[in-house]
């Protein structure tokens, strides 16, 4: 490792960085650079975001009164097929990884790119080409099936199904490409002295997930040409009156679709361990355990799938087999709990936005994995399978957990991204906005579907008109919220204080490069150590932000 | 045992509170129907009361940790401390590996019960079509209603005509699959007289929240009694009305038409009073006699040009029904000889 | 790996990526990477795979009557000719690294041609299944000398609602194939052995033959669109390879190709017996 003299500031904002070194559309559009891409994600997936959030809103203001409010049964059933298929498709699994990883990782490595930065352009564009296709489908009446595509109802409706499964099969493909990349640069571009364990939390989180969706996408890939070659040609694979099962549509489908909802989560949880150990200024707690713990969810992620199925007609063996590996999923992810909790354990804890979406993160995971034990028990899955417990569970882990991480991570990086500081406390105000309506919206459908209320219900019974009501106004409030954020952050960009390389004091490598980062990321080599040793670093007030002290040759 | 019965009472007493009215369930859960809904409430507040005390524990360290432990000033430094400690560690995993465990095993037992019918169990066919059920008794009755007794196992034996349904019922907390080309069972016994909501807990398509139904719950002597009035499908109907009734409930019209083409077997039209013609020779005249011998013992007259599939109705059709049937297929034969209408047949 | 580079100064290799250190780590990342991508292939296949076996063991009789209606002969003929192209594709792989430019287009001139053969033979049984009706779902409808005579009983089943004869295991299968024509010219005599090979009694062919078709146009369809995505990569080397672009230094791109068709001819030689040698 070299000497770096800590009081030489890295180059002002406003000299040459990634984001101005070149302009015109085709400089981004055809970029290389591995920021550049995660920018273009980034604007991408909050786009769909913002589209799968309308339709959120749609089926809230619908379901609050127990019959006809806004729409017809049919379009109902089209607007929570979209919202789903949207925001899993085209928002939460591309997420973290496409638009967050895809900045830092190179960064977090000190290296100049990830491995295959022509892969990265094409992942970005099969991505567009995936989305738009899924989105034509709009165009072409909707789809009614269900973001799950559930035979045979999927393959003998008459709706757009083959276009919108035709746009998830191209999105696998980005998805896939991502993963390959992250893998390879993990393994072949880690600088000398960077050893697996060296590295951030957050490369172990994408490193996981990489792995997953390399392994299980290509099953959902199949899964979408088998349901489309079904509608198609008719070859009966699903089809009952053909000699078909339908019930092995489920067994292909869940066994991408429950190790997908890892790729949502374990990047988050990244985030996560990256946040409470800068915002407490204190090593983080058990990083062994909390590195294993990634690998251990990814590998079991892959043992569950059937715990969708328990009321489908699976033996009963099969049913006891995966209610018992769904709890041993749950052990590592409760582990981490306790590790960032331990992490704030005589930390020197500072309360900024970040901080707050991670502590609201372990207050609505917490929630969301515990709800899931319910779930994971054969007999009070019975009861609860295919009611609003089942959806308010997964609005917390994949919303409570990955969306307030998404948004923890989008504030923690914003200023290495942009270059600007946020309004801190807007930050703060919208964080704990969303933060109280999702729970209003969320929470109260645990109790209507532990009462029995099913879900995908465009018209329900009288007695649970208290509980939608109640929810679709708790959804107004998280509306506000992500409105005034979204307000504030395109501020940030005209008017936001200039930020300094390291505003938090984050001990891995991107904290050293500029705010926002030249176009080969960093001027001067960065200086490795240990990413959570935060004793080498002291508060700049002039800079606003955190500096490396001056230091001998570091030796590791 | 103590520990379900701790765990009833502290969820009944401490979640007790009913909220808006929804009869005498708890603040989670319906009222308990069937016999099954105790354990598993009992497994759900189990889970819960676990869930809530680690959550609470949690989320009071997040708070107290995040305030003493805040940042007072700029720049500050904590303390060192450890960053790992295999004890704890090992010690925070092993705890939740016996609670799930325990969760684990108490939910497969409970499901095992819960999958496992009793061999006199009492059989209903359930049909799941878009958008309706559609339940058949043991003595052919057809209801759009799921009627049972109390205190009895029933068995459902399901199956859908299109695509993948669910039979929910709430009270009872019981939910199973119904998938064409397949049968599926679910089995219970309801303790509590009253009616219970019926939900498809599947989505399938436009009207998947209107596939509703209702469990009526009736003490066992009040069910008899039903079944018997209700299976009366000529109740309240004229001979003719109640011979077409038998017509499209016992399954004739699969076979039979109405319009002179022939399907399966002879067409009704112009039955009555013909000459039939049999396979292997023989001939008689299609009078009363012969249409009750054709019903009962259908093998042993057919008629010249189809085959011998028709299946014996034997114990499955009253003698009323035979003669609502005979009047039907006077009204549709102009060899009939013409008769008064007499009143309606039977209570 | 890599051959001998010590001495040169890299950085004026053309083919070196700014964001790379060396040659060296250029060309594991990218092998890494095609070995990844080639695990993703394999999963891919391996759901047809599985639902292969899931409709094989819960319908043997299926798999044994349908799978006679394949051709062997030019089944096996295709496994060569892949085998064969694999073995021209590693040439060429070695005339790059040892930079021999004409033997290099030569030999992926040659596994070119060899893909060409295969598809073309894959073309003749397709157009033979066409022609007797021999497709999935609905479209199942043997004719010709092919179908089992209605005469004595069999069914076709062209559609669930048809009645049919119930599965008897297969036990009266019809004669097996003896050349492209599938079913024998021989007509079905209604005699009673019903060994292979010979004269076929009629009786009942079982239940959804159709789903056998359907699995078997969707896994060796997928598949020729692999070896077509194959031949585009191969021609694109050729493409590169006119100006003697690859040589020790730089033949990763023929290396990755390689391991690409390597793995489309490894998915084939499971196809066969699967598909062709039922037993």
């Amino acid at each position: 490792m070299s000497t770096h003299d800590a009081t030489t500031a890295p180059p002002a904002a406003g000299e040459a960085n990634y984001l101005n070194c070149s302009h015109g559309f085709r400089s981004w559009f055809f970029t290389l650079d591995h920021k550049r891409i995660g920018v273009m994600y980034l604007a991408s997936i909050l786009s769909f975001f913002l589209l799968g959030g309308i339709l959120a809103l749609l089926i809230r203001t619908e379901l609050l009164t127990p019959t006809r409010t806004l729409m017809s049964a049919d379009d109902y059933n089209k607007v929570f097929t979209l919202h789903g298929a949207i925001m899993i498709f085209l928002f939460i699994i591309p997420g973290i990884p496409a638009a967050l990883g895809n900045f830092v990782l190179p960064l977090m490595l000190g290296a100049k790119d990830v491995a295959l930065p022509r892969l990265n352009l094409a992942s970005y564009h099969l991505y567009l080409v995936g989305a738009l296709i899924a989105v034509l489908s709009i165009v072409q009446g909707g789809v009614d099936a269900g973001w799950t595509f559930y035979a045979p109802y999927s393959t003998t409706t008459n709706t757009a199904v083959v276009t919108l499964t035709f746009g998830v099969f191209v999105l696998g493909f980005s998805s896939v490409f991502t993963g390959l990349n992250f893998i390879v640069t993990m393994h072949k571009m880690r600088p000398a002295g960077m050893g697996w364990f060296d590295m951030p939390l957050m490369l172990w989180a994408l490193y996981a997930t990489s792995i997953i969706q390399v392994l299980a996408t290509p099953i959902l890939g199949i899964t979408m040409v088998l349901l489309i070659v079904e509608r198609v040609m008719g070859i009966g694979i699903f089809d009952p009156a053909l000699g078909g099962d339908p019930v092995l549509y489920q067994h292909f489908f869940w066994f991408y679709s429950h190790p997908a909802v890892y790729i949502m989560i374990l990047p988050a949880m990244g985030i996560i361990s990256e946040v409470v150990s800068v915002f407490s200024r204190k090593h983080i707690f058990g990083y062994r355990a909390i590195a294993y713990s990634s690998i251990a969810i990814a590998a079991f992620s892959f043992l569950v799938w059937g715990h969708h199925m328990f009321t489908s007609g699976q033996s009963e063996l099969m049913n006891m087999i995966f209610s018992a590996l769904t709890f041993s999923v749950s052990i590592p992810s409760a582990v981490k709990m306790f590790n960032w909790l331990s992490t704030m354990y005589k930390g020197s804890i500072r309360f900024d936005t970040p901080m707050i979406y991670a502590l609201s993160f372990m207050f609505l995971f917490g929630i969301g994995g515990l709800t899931g034990l319910f779930l994971g028990s054969l007999a009070t899955d019975v009861h609860l399978h295919d009611t609003y417990f089942v959806v308010a569970h997964f609005h917390y882990v994949m919303f409570g957990g990955t969306v307030i991480a998404f948004l923890a991570g989008l504030h923690y990086w914003w200023p290495k991204m942009f270059g600007r500081m946020y309004d801190e406390k807007w930050g703060r105000i919208s964080a704990i906005i969303i933060s109280v309506g999702f729970n209003i919206t969320f929470f109260t459908q645990f109790v209507m579907g532990s009462q029995g209320m099913p879900r995908r219900y465009y018209a329900y019974v009288d007695k649970f008109e208290p509980y939608h009501v109640i929810s679709s106004l708790g959804s107004y409030l998280m509306a506000a919220g992500f409105f005034m954020t979204a307000w504030y952050l395109v501020k940030s960009l005209y008017r936001g204080r200039p930020a300094p390389a390291n505003p938090w004091g984050g001990g891995s490598l991107e904290w050293q490069a500029a705010s926002p980062p030249v176009m080969h990321n960093f001027t001067d080599e960065p200086v490795g150590g240990d990413p959570y040793d935060y004793s080498n670093q002291a508060y700049d007030p002039a800079l606003g932000g955190y500096v490396l002290r001056k230091t001998e040759v570091s030796d590791r | 045992m103590i520990l379900s019965g701790l765990v009833n009472t502290l969820s009944v007493r401490g979640a007790g509170v009913p909220f808006l009215a929804t009869g005498d369930g708890t603040f989670w859960l319906p009222v308990r129907a069937s016999e099954a809904a105790g354990t598993v409430d009992n497994l759900f507040y189990f889970i819960f009361w676990i869930s809530l005390f680690f959550f609470t524990l949690l989320m009071a360290l997040l708070a107290i940790f995040a305030v003493r432990y805040r940042r007072r000033r700029e720049g500050e430094e904590p303390e060192p401390s450890p960053s790992h400690n295999l004890a704890v560690e090992v010690v925070w995993t092993a705890i939740p590996v016996l609670l799930v465990a325990a969760i684990f095993w108490f939910g497969f037992q409970a499901y095992v019960d819960m999958s496992t019918p009793p061999l006199d169990a009492y059989q209903i066919q359930v049909t799941g079509q878009k958008w309706k059920w559609t339940f058949t008794y043991p003595n052919g009755y057809v209801d759009e209603l799921l009627h049972v007794p109390a205190d009895r196992p029933v068995q459902l034996v399901m199956t859908s005509q299109d695509v993948i349904h669910s039979l929910s019922i709430p009270a009872f907390r019981i939910k199973r699959d119904l998938v064409p080309g397949r049968y599926s069972k679910a089995w219970f016994t309801a303790v509590r007289p009253g009616d219970y909501d019926l939900y498809c807990a599947e989505y399938c398509g436009t009207q998947h929240s209107s596939m509703l139904s209702t469990v009526k719950v009736l003490p066992p002597e009040e069910f008899d009694a039903w079944l018997r009035e209700h299976s009366d499908i000529l109740s309240g109907l004229t001979p003719v009305e109640g011979g077409e009734r038998v017509y499209n409930v016992l399954g004739c019209k699969q076979c039979h038409t109405l319009d002179g083409a022939a399907g399966v077997g002879p067409t009704f039209r112009n039955l009555f009073g013909s000459e039939r013609s049999f396979k292997g020779g023989g001939r008689a005249l299609a009078d009363e006699n012969y249409v009750r011998n054709s019903v009962l013992d259908p093998q042993s007259q057919v008629v010249q040009g189809f085959e011998p599939v028709m299946p014996t109705f034997k114990g499955r059709i009253k003698d009323q029904e035979i003669t609502a049937l005979i009047a039907f297929l006077k009204s549709l034969s102009e060899h009939a000889p013409r008769e008064e209408a007499p009143a309606a047949v039977g209570p | 790996m890599s051959t001998a580079h010590e001495g040169r100064d890299e950085h004026a290799d053309p083919h070196l990526q700014h964001h790379f250190g060396s040659m060296a780590q250029q060309y594991d990342s990218g092998k890494f990477g095609m070995w990844l991508f080639l695990v993703t292939e394999v999963l891919l296949f391996g759901g047809l795979f599985c639902a292969y076996a899931v409709y094989r063991a819960n319908h043997p009789e299926i798999f044994a009557y349908a799978h006679q209606f394949l051709d062997k002969t030019l089944g096996g003929l295709n496994t060569l000719v892949l085998i064969v192209s694999s073995l021209t594709m590693a040439m060429a792989v070695r005339c790059a690294q040892l930079g021999q430019q004409r033997r290099l287009k030569q030999m992926l001139a040659a596994t070119l041609l060899c893909a060409c053969v295969f598809l073309g033979v894959k073309g003749v049984e397709y157009e033979h299944k066409w022609k007797h009706g021999l497709l999935w779902g609905t479209r199942y409808a043997p004719q010709g000398e092919t179908a089992a005579p209605a005469a004595a009983g069999t069914q076709v089943e062209t559609t669930a609602a048809a009645a049919a004869a119930p599965a008897d295991g297969g036990t009266t299968l019809p004669h097996a194939a003896t050349g492209p024509e599938g079913l024998a010219d021989r007509p079905q005599a209604g005699h009673g052995d019903a060994a292979h090979g010979g004269h076929g009694p009629a009786g009942p062919a079982p239940r959804n033959v159709h789903l056998f078709f359907g699995i078997y146009f969707v896994m060796t369809g997928l598949h020729g669109i692999h070896v077509l995505a194959g031949m585009i990569a191969i021609v694109w080397l050729l493409r590169r390879s006119a100006s003697g672009e690859f040589g020790p230094g730089y033949f990763a791109p023929v290396d990755f190709v390689g391991l690409y068709w390597h793995l489309v001819d490894l998915i084939w030689i499971f196809l066969f017996p699967l598909l062709y040698l039922i037993h």
